[in-house]
């Protein structure tokens, strides 16, 4: 076979397009073969077990509280972050005239531009004390006897935590539900009208339930988004440990997959029992974070194939 | 064949046009008084009126582009919905202004229903619920007679027999005939008192036309309907009255006969024996 | 129930001002990140803060610590990003190109963390040190995805009649690629080229698994060293005052930065759209 120049040019475009796999081989390969030595040590336990004890001689490496605290902090943020997302996705493109909505949509991905560090530092000196102020305090106070709302006297704790990754996740969900909602066809909203339907009962009835499904792919990615977020709630949620780290109320200190890492990583020798846990750790969060992101990916093509018209 | 540009310089159509109406008809159901309207800065419409019997058919025919479709839909307040929109003048429904500050476009909709040039049943609901979307809209529950409603208005468009067994399947499941018969259904269910219609069958195959010819016709002993097309002869086929528009312009309205037999405007004529269209 | 007119009237206007709330809900914290990072950064800003040592009060190995990771992981990210880019533009259509593409839409949402992960498996470990390498490996890692990605983007923006006229000529495919499409779309090349630099200036995570800061100016590949975000960070978890505005002023920095291109980025590409 001869080799010509487009043959050269196509063979080391192809292998060189490979390194999306070897990435993703990569990557699941060195955290498998890290996780070896903790997961062989404590089995099952080693995930559904709440001990923490880095003491030589009575090491206890169990990760459960930190993947329920992945999900509290994450539900938490969609609980918050969704409605907000949609809203502003409604409001920009089914209420604001343009020369409002072109400026405030560069306004809410420009949160996204905001390093995740950056978020952590005004969390740690700013917003800790507004959730506080505003919400742990009133709520404890009057709720408090529900263990929900019971609180630790810290504002680093799950809730501010999740509250961050709801505004973190917004320009995610926003913008993507923002062109979900522009492609839904006109005609739906013209014959809505027509049968006297008021502008809210249009976008209610009519549009977000015919783009319900490109919706629910918009928050599955900034389900994505929230746990894998590492530094801003490696700073805020208190950096708990061991079974107190256990989700129960929303105000006591937690902690997530991804801010143990961050937190305890570096005080670790290499080689050690506790280093193989991270590293378990963070096999755990790629599985999760594959699952969530293969999950939206299935579903976004879906909907812009059927409907037409590209987003991501 | 003529150009339009070409006809629209040799007859200056301002000088042939009907007088302006000012005066209220008592009889008319509807009745647009010098209506303008713009998209942006550009001009669609200039000074048109129009009176709207009840239990008529009224045809507003001419080129594309003229403005038939956007003054259909100042009849129901859909204009306004376009950004950049605005209009002018009055559109009287019963003899009052539909224009009014006090008068609601949500409620206008209700009584003057419209059917569009593409079927757009909505795809998110079933048969059934297409036709009574607009009456759930108001807090019609199941026990109400909402079945009754939904029956008479699909025995009404003539689309019952066909889809009887069917009601729970997509809106947009059913051929595109069928489509726009729901559609009519829809905007009966509400028991409006006009109809506007968009070219209704533009989209259509020659059968599926016909039937919804058939359909206006026996309409109109219900409602006033008024029914936007480029084709001629379905005007003549249709309608009581026909209006011809030419670039935003009024140019002759009158009885169909009259304007399909005996036009009085010169630029009528060579529109409907096809010199340009 | 009857849903009498007014209510729904009523429910309108409710909701229209809910979703005007939720604009300005989402507003407020980018105004106040803004608002604090620049009164708390700007009294810092000063030649010894931007040049000189931690010891001396300054940010300096974190500066030149980030232009290092820039540079380097550029140098790795981008060639690759680019070159995969093309071949999922120009040679993707296939099963395999498909589940390239699949993969890389998915890396491009992956936790950064996992990727620090991975560097200090296959570089920290075997090199028995943190070091810069490691770090560069791990943000190329990252940009590698995205540039794929806006690469795909914006080669699919030509219009395949510009690939014809030069493949009618005579010329080969890669000379027409290499010399016709990519020159055709550089202004999308450099736009994503420009975001995945801005998104690796701001990434935390994986450096504290990989280079792991320093207080020194650069020391070598194979030695721990400084960058701005984990600077932030570091002086962040201090309780010394002194320390905690030198955070605020390495934050100034680094927000100016990451600001700066992707407000550049937006202006260029929108006078772009409308000429």
């Amino acid at each position: 076979m001869k080799l010509t120049g487009d043959k050269i040019f196509k063979i080391s475009a192809t292998i060189i397009a490979t390194s999306a796999l070897a990435i993703l081989l990569i990557t699941g390969y060195t955290l498998a073969v890290g996780s070896v030595p903790v997961i062989q040590k404590f089995g099952l336990n080693f995930f559904f077990g709440q001990q923490w004890n880095p003491i030589e001689g009575k090491e206890v490496f169990n990760i459960l509280p930190y993947v329920l605290g992945t999900l509290a902090t994450s539900g938490i943020a969609l609980l918050i972050g969704v409605p907000l997302s949609l809203g502003i996705a409604v409001f920009l493109v089914e209420m604001a005239p343009k020369s409002l909505s072109v400026p405030i949509s560069y306004l809410v991905e420009l949160l996204s531009a905001v390093p995740s560090v950056i978020y952590g530092l005004w969390g740690l000196f700013i917003f800790q004390f507004w959730m506080r102020d505003y919400i742990q305090i009133p709520l404890t106070k009057y709720l408090g006897w529900i263990p929900l709302f019971s609180s630790s006297q810290s504002s680093l704790n799950i809730f501010t935590a999740g509250a961050i990754l709801a505004i973190m996740i917004i320009p995610t969900i926003a913008s993507i539900s923002k062109e979900v909602i522009s492609a839904v066809p006109n005609s739906i909203r013209e014959g809505a009208y027509s049968i006297g339907a008021t502008k809210w009962e249009v976008i209610h009835r009519w549009v977000l339930s015919y783009g319900r499904s490109g919706i629910f792919g918009a928050i599955i990615l900034g389900l994505g988004r929230a746990v894998g977020e590492t530094m801003a709630v490696a700073m805020l949620i208190g950096n708990a440990i061991g079974p107190v780290a256990m989700p129960i109320s929303l105000f006591q200190p937690g902690q997530t997959m991804a801010s143990l890492i961050a937190n305890g990583f570096l005080d670790t020798t290499r080689g050690s029992l506790a280093s193989s846990t991270y590293i378990g750790v963070g096999l755990t969060l790629l599985f999760i974070s594959l699952i969530i992101n293969v999950g939206a990916h299935v579903v976004m093509t879906r909907v812009f194939k059927v409907k037409g018209g590209a987003v991501e | 064949m003529m150009t339009t540009s070409s006809i629209a310089k040799e007859e200056n159509i301002s000088q042939l046009k009907p007088l302006q109406q000012e005066t209220i008809c008592p009889t008319a159901k509807m009745q647009a008084i010098n209506v303008d309207a713009w998209f942006g800065q550009k001009q669609i419409l200039k000074t048109v009126s129009l009176t709207v019997k009840p239990n008529t058919v009224t045809a507003i025919i001419g080129p594309s582009g003229c403005g038939k479709s956007t003054f259909l839909r100042c009849f129901n307040r859909m204009h306004e919905l376009v950004p950049n929109s605005k209009m002018t003048g009055k559109i009287l429904l019963d003899g009052k202004n539909i224009y009014d500050r006090q008068m609601d476009p949500v409620q206008i909709r209700r009584r003057v229903g419209m059917v569009f040039q593409k079927p757009n049943p909505f795809p998110t609901m079933n048969i059934y619920d297409n036709v009574a979307a607009g009456l759930r809209l108001t807090g019609a529950k199941k026990d109400t007679n909402l079945d009754d409603i939904v029956k008479r208005s699909l025995e009404q468009a003539t689309l019952w027999d066909e889809v009887k067994d069917d009601l729970k399947k997509p809106g947009t499941s059913i051929s595109g005939g069928q489509q726009q018969r729901l559609c009519i259904a829809r905007a009966i269910a509400l028991q409006p008192e006009v109809i506007l219609m968009d070219e209704p069958c533009s989209a259509l195959d020659p059968i599926a036309t016909a039937k919804i010819e058939k359909l206006v016709i026996e309409l109109k002993q219900d409602y006033a309907v008024v029914i936007v097309t480029h084709n001629m002869q379905q005007a003549s086929r249709v309608s009581d009255y026909t209006a011809f528009m030419y670039l935003g312009e009024l140019v002759e309205f009158d009885e169909t006969s009259k304007i399909f037999e005996n036009p009085k405007n010169k630029l009528t004529e060579k529109y409907i024996t096809g010199e340009f269209g | 129930m009857i849903n009498s007119y007014g209510f729904r009237k009523f429910k309108n206007r409710f909701f229209f001002i809910i979703c005007a709330m939720c604009v300005v809900i989402a507003v407020v914290p980018l105004a106040s990140i803004l608002f604090e990072v620049v009164t708390r950064g700007a009294p810092q800003l000063s030649l010894t803060f931007l040049t000189a040592t931690a010891s001396r009060g300054g940010i300096g190995p974190a500066i030149q610590g980030t232009l290092i990771l820039i540079g380097l992981t550029s140098l790795i990210g981008v060639p690759l990003g680019v070159l995969s880019g093309i071949y999922l533009s120009e040679f993707g259509n296939n099963k395999y190109a498909q589940s390239v593409r699949a993969i890389n839409n998915i890396l491009t949402q992956f936790p950064s963390i996992i990727v620090g992960i991975t560097a200090y498996g296959i570089i920290v470990i075997t090199l028995r040190s943190f070091s810069a390498i490691a770090g560069v490996v791990a943000l190329a890692f990252i940009m590698i995805p995205i540039i794929t990605r806006t690469t795909e983007e914006s080669l699919k923006l030509i219009p395949n009649s510009i690939r014809e006229a030069s493949l009618a000529l005579g010329a080969h495919k890669w000379r027409t690629t290499l010399s016709v499409v990519l020159p055709s779309a550089k202004s999308g090349l450099a736009t994503g080229v420009l975001l995945a630099v801005a998104r690796i200036a701001g990434e935390t995570a994986p450096l504290i698994l990989t280079i792991a800061g320093s207080r020194y100016f650069f020391q070598g590949l194979n030695k721990q060293m400084a960058a701005l975000p984990l600077e932030i960070w570091k002086n962040s978890l201090q309780s010394s005052p002194t320390l905690q505005a030198q955070g605020w002023g390495a934050a100034l920095v680094l927000i100016l930065v990451v600001l700066s291109i992707n407000i550049a980025v937006r202006l260029v590409s929108r006078s772009r759209m409308k000429t």
